[in-house]
């Protein structure tokens, strides 16, 4: 006999009729997010694994090769992303207890924080353009063994340019999130795309976390 | 009903989270040879750890997520290992040709 259930609360309004209620619903939403960000695990593990066979291989070429990136901007880059998830945290929380105004606010500053970030990697990649670092016909290496510096780039402009499509896609998401917050879509404890995409945010910039030792920071400085 | 964490939690983490940049950056410039690979990934795998629990709600969430969150990681670890031991032992057997 099907369970007849009546809109007791506000929250049922928002519940999938596969659902029972809206906590298995939220439950559903973030377990589906986790295993979407296992997977995500592996599409940059890929690059991590070729990234560490050649860094054991190579150790010396990529140690200078490194020494080229700029630290000041990579390290500016690891703040600016770990403040954008502190605004992304408190922003699911202004979310959960419905503060509309609040969590506009949060979302756009974390939208904003995600466009500093992917000026100052635009500024770093038209330097990397200018210095000839660029792999392909114009790249140029005056030290030794040119050809493995290149590769050194290419798993830099890889792993860099994944990483970056991500953020730009997290930027979209944000902006269209704070729309439908003004809308006031999320309204009413309707936080579920809210909590989800800071799941997603926090992962780029976990991603990003390992990203900067391991390709700015080479060996010593 | 989800509990509310307070913004001073989130604060105290994202302060951690800058302390530790700090330290991964200054320990660049200090030549401890292979260590300074080993103290980098450490701090990394202390901030992710940091991010997971306290921004993304490991901490308190539901065993079925943990399972979830460590079986990505679990998926990465044998990428990584049966791969390396490929590479790392290519050497030890001499071939006669």
């Amino acid at each position: 006999m099907p369970i007849l259930t009546s809109p007791l609360s506000d929250e049922s309004a928002f519940v999938a009729e596969q659902f029972d209620d809206i906590e298995q619903q939220r439950d559903a939403a973030k377990l589906g997010m986790w295993i979407f960000l296992a997977t995500e695990v592996l599409f940059f593990g890929g690059l991590f694994l070729g990234y560490t066979v050649y860094r054991f291989t190579y150790g010396d070429v990529f140690i200078d090769a490194s020494r080229r990136l700029s630290v000041l901007l990579g390290a500016t880059n690891t703040a600016v992303l770990l403040i954008s998830s502190l605004f992304m945290a408190l922003a699911v929380r202004a979310a959960k207890l419905d503060q509309r105004r609040q969590l506009i606010r949060l979302l756009l500053g974390t939208a904003l924080l995600g466009l500093v970030f992917m000026s100052i990697k635009a500024v770093e990649y038209h330097k990397d353009f200018v210095d000839h670092l660029v792999p392909g016909p114009h790249f140029e290496w005056s030290g030794k063994d040119p050809q493995n510096t290149e590769l050194f780039f290419w798993i830099y402009f890889a792993m860099t340019g994944l990483h970056a499509i991500h953020v730009t896609v997290g930027i979209g998401v944000l902006l269209v999130l704070a729309l439908l917050a003004w809308r006031g879509k999320f309204a009413k404890r309707n936080y579920n795309p809210v909590e989800i995409v800071g799941l997603y945010w926090h992962f780029v910039d976990i991603v990003w976390v390992f990203l900067f030792p391991l390709l700015y920071l080479v060996g010593h400085r | 009903m989800e509990e509310i964490i307070q913004p001073k939690t989130y604060l105290r983490t994202c302060a951690g989270l800058l302390a530790l940049l700090g330290l991964t950056w200054m320990v660049a410039y200090v030549d401890l040879g292979p260590f300074n690979l080993i103290a980098a990934l450490a701090v990394a795998i202390i901030k992710a750890i940091l991010i997971a629990l306290f921004f993304m709600h490991i901490k308190g969430s539901s065993r079925l997520l943990h399972l979830a969150a460590v079986a990505g990681l679990m998926w990465l670890l044998i990428l990584i290992s049966l791969t390396l031991s490929d590479y790392f032992t290519r050497g030890w057997v001499p071939l006669n040709h």
